[in-house]
């Protein structure tokens, strides 16, 4: 069994994406130092809160570059909500910061004229997955717009939308998953997402098994 | 677009719920685990558990099912009532609360919003704000359980309290709690329309027409809790409903 690691850089949803694993008998582990990284046949990158701080913390904790050498060995990762916006090149949240630059984009808030449409984007939205290959293997079994759960105020803008997963409709049509090759992510909580979000992750866990 | 979320409210004492739960074939319905898991099947949209724990020794138990419920349900858990620290706040998340719905405290000292925000984000910053009218169009804000008036205006305290960073606000009503007269809806306009957060309208939900009118009038979310405990109605059956008015549910 592919052992998961949960990458603890002290902005998480730790407890609930463990928790989550566990419901789901993967063998999943809480870690914080980046040189434990490259033991693990797959992690999972949680987050909630500022982007900056978290940016940060991961550079001095070292965790950028052991992110980068585990992603280019082929291994699956996955970042949830915050720690998919980690995946871009830079956010504009109180500021410019940089990202982890695995993906090409950057991670832009919400702005609307519209004040019914309220900041944060907090609930269920329906996700349109496209017909990436790699979108085919994160929500196998899962019918096309099904609701997941979002809390956010930032989005991520692709270079290339081709490897976008799903699409979301909030003011505007935002990418809310990716799923390029190894690198997989969701702006949504799966979570929090009830028995849909779990498939996810257990799509999640099937792949990794069977790239180990 | 975005789907109307409805939550159950479940009042907690001592690890226990304390308000009737009428859940048919229910092994415990004094179990929170077991409640929660069964208002999950239902299609709860989120969860929010309500310590009324009266001492402080004992609100232990409240972390203690927080993390068996989360353990077991994977929708986001609200928790609030007698939230007084940044400790409480860190207890609760860690334990798998998602948000912490601030009331009291919040009131007395504003800054633990910002506080609690700056740490561990707006997202699960809810602050809870029980409003009685006073006159015309303005309502008050009282505290502690709804026994004292504070004399700040409902709308005043809203703007702050976002300004502060609270993601989301809890609005009961608590001239129509209890009532099943249906929610405040001018009280939930004014709010709604003055801060840019979700709503989330609580209070007085009797019928079907109640729910709608909240979600066609600022509401992100409508909260009841005896509706939902004593069957008088299932949430799948609200769903439906809900759907037919053409409002978006999960």
């Amino acid at each position: 069994m592919t052992k998961i690691a949960i990458i603890d850089y002290g902005f998480g949803n730790i407890k609930s994406v463990l928790n989550a694993l566990n419901f789901c008998n993967a063998d999943a582990v809480v870690i914080n130092e980046p040189s434990k990284l490259a033991q693990y046949g797959a992690a999972i990158l949680p987050g909630v809160g500022a982007f900056a701080p978290a940016a940060d913390f991961l550079q001095k904790k070292g965790f950028v570059g052991a992110i980068s050498d585990f992603v280019k060995s082929g291994k699956m990762l996955y970042g949830i909500c915050l720690g998919f916006q980690l995946f871009f090149t830079n956010s504009f949240e109180n500021g410019q910061y940089d990202g982890l630059n695995l993906i090409e984009g950057e991670v832009k808030k919400f702005d609307f004229n519209d004040r019914s449409l309220k900041i944060p984007h907090m609930g269920w939205n329906s996700v349109q997955w496209t017909d990436n290959p790699y979108s085919k293997l994160m929500f196998d079994g899962i019918k096309n717009g099904e609701n997941f759960y979002f809390v956010h105020s930032y989005y991520p803008v692709l270079k290339d939308e081709k490897i976008a997963a799903g699409w979301t409709d909030y003011g505007v049509d935002f990418c809310s998953c990716i799923a390029y090759k190894n690198i997989w992510g969701s702006q949504f909580h799966i979570e929090k997402s009830g028995d849909i979000g779990l498939k996810v992750l257990k799509n999640f866990i099937n792949v990794s098994e069977a790239d180990k | 677009m975005l789907s109307i979320r409805i939550i159950p409210c479940l009042d907690v004492a001592g690890g226990r719920v304390v308000k009737g739960v009428n859940f048919i074939n229910l092994r415990d319905a004094g179990d929170p685990v077991e409640v929660a898991k069964r208002y999950n099947q239902e299609g709860a949209d989120e969860i929010v558990f309500l310590d009324i724990t009266a001492t402080h020794e004992a609100r232990n138990t409240t972390v203690d099912i927080v993390r068996k419920t989360a353990e077991q349900v994977f929708i986001p858990l609200t928790v609030g009532g007698g939230i007084k620290t940044l400790g409480d706040i860190r207890n609760l998340l860690n334990a798998g609360a998602d948000k912490v719905s601030l009331n009291s405290i919040a009131v007395k000292e504003p800054q633990i919003i910002k506080e609690a925000s700056d740490i561990f984000g707006r997202q699960c910053v809810v602050v809870a704000i029980d409003a009685k009218k006073t006159c015309g169009n303005k309502w008050s804000v009282f505290v502690h359980g709804g026994r004292i008036d504070t004399g700040i205006d409902v709308v005043e305290w809203a703007k702050k309290a976002v300004s502060l960073g609270a993601g989301e606000i809890l609005l009961t009503s608590m001239d129509r709690d209890g009532t099943k007269d249906g929610y405040d809806i001018e009280l939930l306009k004014i709010v709604s329309s003055s801060a840019a957060v979700p709503i989330i309208a609580s209070g007085g939900a009797g019928e079907y027409k109640h729910f709608a009118e909240a979600c066609i009038n600022g509401a992100s979310a409508v909260l009841a809790a005896s509706l939902f405990h004593y069957n008088l109605m299932s949430i799948a059956d609200l769903k439906a409903y809900l759907k037919k008015q053409n409002i978006k549910t999960r």
